[in-house]
């Protein structure tokens, strides 16, 4: 599914992605913790093809990147820091824009607004609405197109439990295709992250400090590296 | 390939060419009936002209090979040349009101289409620093500066096309009938421009091996950890 | 494939289809026309700056009427200079909000950014326009305008065409910069003077007392030649303003 060998991603002379290297299966779900700025979201965008590599070899579901990056695009979804939604449209026409980007119908919007618990907000200017129902429109759009991968970006930080119940069916283990829906998700919670995780990646300084199978990691490993 | 090689060769045949062009330009070259002895700033700033210009959409064609390949040097090089015709374009306009005042007792006209068109040239190719340095990340920053070195560099023929057809009437001059200059004069003229372009040449290349040893240097220090 | 029999996600994942270029221009178009009509950012900010213009140009010629030459001058600069805020504007919300990132994630042709954003622009200077030429000829000209329309509006066109290339393509590669607003018009006027000295040297005929003419072909030529080779250049380099 996911197959990085040596990857490197560069800012200027600076390397925020050295020589990263793992394999992840289908249907399986990797964390990846480190502290801020040691490379997680670099890492999900180089994965989302939002970012080319500057070396190594990166596979992501059958396709070379950065030059298929082209077809795999309709497959991935992302959910980052940023909402990536237009503040002055209503969620509905919101998600109607990025249906129609992705070649999905309508009735996948509603069913999705339904699922997260805002139709009676759907008609509201995003701005009207608190960060947490913002975050759930994310989650929709980031699933609209019922993406093979899926990428969190700390996806539970500006959720309150209801509304994580709310999501986990959308974005949690289990979901998507046959329910074999890969994820790869970058995380602040050592516990949290652990429960969800199969496989586990440590960055720190953009390097791999840790890479095993998340039941052999205990929760003190993940704490080193924030050190 | 090693730094500065090629450039003692350079430098002296660019002197050499120098020389030869301003022995012509003072002994060889007759002084022209109706402006003087300061119609010969014309063997100075046309040549200079014709330089600068070749050196914008020159710089126009690295960044095409800089989008093509990804290679940086070419990016480089397209800076640096881009830079050097500024600098030369700068000469061209200080001449080019020196001859206008001469001339036509203004120190600037808008008579002669030539002149105008390269102002204009002029004013766009000075924003190409402050849009360089106003984009931090460097990838992008060489990057979007090599679209803009492709947009000016296409614009220059395309200036001058318009700018040429707006003119109410074609200044009589040396420059407009450069195809029927008498021999000695177009054999100066034809000296004078090979010698400008060594200059340009010697120029950039100095410029080149300065900034590449620059480079050297500051990844050398930071491999032993000087920083 | 799986022998199971097809859910609902299959049924949904093979029905989605990446839409085509004509699709996504459609789509972003409509998007940012919404989002345009919601906040009245752009266009009437330029109608609004075009009549004041006219007004100051009054006061700073110290005329009544202008025609000819003059007239060509004032409406020109002043349409152009109302278009750089519109391209100031262009690409605000996406850099801010939606973000690009939104859209490079789509399936999509990437030129289809381009598209729809110079034809947004094109509608904004439409509106512009429609305001900014019956106030001039009301507040400034001195010859009929009515006459002079027909060919003004030909000019009108080819030269919109241009400004549109040119700014969304200016907007994009100043959207990410740090002062980008001033960077925008430093970028696009120069490039611009070729379509003044079109627009400009078309209109002046036509917007004359004392020796009317006709519209002549050779600045329709030359507006439409940037046209075309600003259109074919913006179209081959603007995905590489996108990616990262």
């Amino acid at each position: 599914m996911i197959e990085l060998d040596g990857l490197v991603r560069r800012y200027g002379e600076r390397e925020v992605l050295s020589d990263v290297s793992l394999s992840l299966a289908g249907g399986q779900t990797l964390v990846v913790f480190g502290c801020n700025g040691a490379g997680k979201t670099t890492l999900l965008r180089v994965l989302a093809t939002l970012l080319r590599p500057h070396a190594g070899e990166v596979e992501v579901l059958g396709c070379r990147l950065p030059d298929d990056a082209w077809q795999v695009r309709g497959r991935i979804g992302l959910l980052g820091h940023e909402p990536l939604l237009y503040r002055e449209l209503t969620p509905r026409e919101n998600l109607r824009f990025h249906a129609r980007l992705h070649g999905v119908g309508t009735e996948r919007v509603e069913e999705l607004l339904a699922a997260v618990g805002l139709v009676d907000r759907a008609g509201e200017p995003l701005k009207t609405l608190s960060r947490g129902m913002v975050q759930r429109v994310a989650i929709c759009r980031a699933v609209l197109h019922d993406p093979e991968l899926l990428l969190l970006d700390e996806p539970w930080v500006s959720l309150d439990p209801a509304a994580r119940e709310l999501a986990w069916p959308l974005i949690g283990a289990g979901t998507g295709p046959d329910g074999r829906r890969t994820r790869v998700i970058s995380s602040h919670d050592p516990g949290g992250g652990l429960a969800e995780a199969d496989l586990v990646l440590g960055l720190r300084g953009g390097r791999v400090a840790l890479l095993r199978e998340a039941g052999s990691v205990d929760p003190s490993e993940i704490t080193e590296l924030y050190r | 390939m090693p730094i500065g090689r090629g450039l003692r060769t350079l430098s002296i045949s660019t002197v050499a060419a120098m020389g030869v062009a301003l022995g012509l330009v003072f002994f060889y070259a007759p002084i022209e009936a109706e402006e003087g002895f300061l119609q010969k700033i014309f063997y100075l700033h046309v040549p200079l002209a014709i330089v600068s210009l070749c050196g914008f959409v020159l710089g126009g064609l690295m960044a095409i090979a800089h989008l093509r390949t990804r290679d940086q040097r070419w990016d480089l090089r397209s800076y640096v040349t881009i830079h050097m015709s500024l600098i030369l374009g700068v000469v061209v306009l200080l001449t080019g009101a020196i001859w206008a005042r001469g001339s036509w007792g203004h120190w600037w006209v808008w008579s002669e289409p030539t002149l105008v068109s390269f102002l204009i040239v002029m004013l766009l190719y000075a924003t190409y620093q402050p849009l360089r340095f106003a984009i931090e990340d460097p990838e992008r920053q060489a990057r979007y500066a090599s679209v803009f070195a492709i947009t000016a560099g296409a614009f220059v023929p395309m200036n001058f096309l318009a700018v040429r057809l707006s003119s109410s009437y074609l200044h009589p001059r040396v420059l407009g009938s450069s195809s029927n200059l008498p021999p000695p004069m177009a054999l100066t003229f034809g000296v004078s421009l090979g010698a400008m372009a060594l200059l340009f040449a010697t120029l950039c290349s100095y410029e080149l091996a300065a900034k590449r040893t620059r480079i050297l240097l500051k990844s050398s220090s930071r491999i032993l950890g000087y920083r | 494939m799986t022998d199971n029999p097809p859910t609902a996600n299959d049924a949904r994942r093979s029905s989605a289809r990446p839409p085509g270029l004509a699709a996504t221009v459609g789509a972003l178009l409509g998007k940012d026309l919404l989002v345009e009509l919601r906040t009245l950012e752009s266009v009437p900010g330029m109608s609004l700056f075009a009549v004041s213009t006219f007004v100051v140009f009054h006061f700073a010629l110290n005329q009544n009427t202008v025609s000819g030459d003059e007239a060509a001058g004032i409406l020109w600069v002043t349409l152009l200079f109302a278009a750089m805020l519109g391209v100031n504007r262009l690409f605000v919300a996406d850099a801010e909000q939606g973000g690009f990132d939104g859209f490079l994630l789509a399936p999509v042709d990437r030129s289809a950014m381009l598209v729809a954003k110079a034809l947004a622009l094109l509608a904004y200077l439409i509106v512009l326009e429609l305001v900014a030429v019956p106030a001039f000829g009301l507040l400034l000209l001195g010859s009929p305008l009515g006459q002079a329309l027909p060919g003004l509006l030909a000019v009108l066109a080819l030269a919109d065409v241009g400004i549109a290339v040119i700014g969304t393509l200016i907007a994009a590669l100043a959207v990410r910069t740090r002062a980008r607003d001033l960077l925008g018009p430093l970028l696009a006027l120069p490039l611009l003077v070729p379509v003044v000295i079109g627009g400009a040297r078309a209109s002046s005929p036509l917007l004359s007392i004392v020796h009317p003419g006709g519209l002549q072909l050779r600045w329709l030529g030359t507006l439409g030649l940037y046209d075309l080779v600003f259109g074919l250049i913006a179209y081959a380099v603007f995905d590489f303003l996108l990616e990262d």
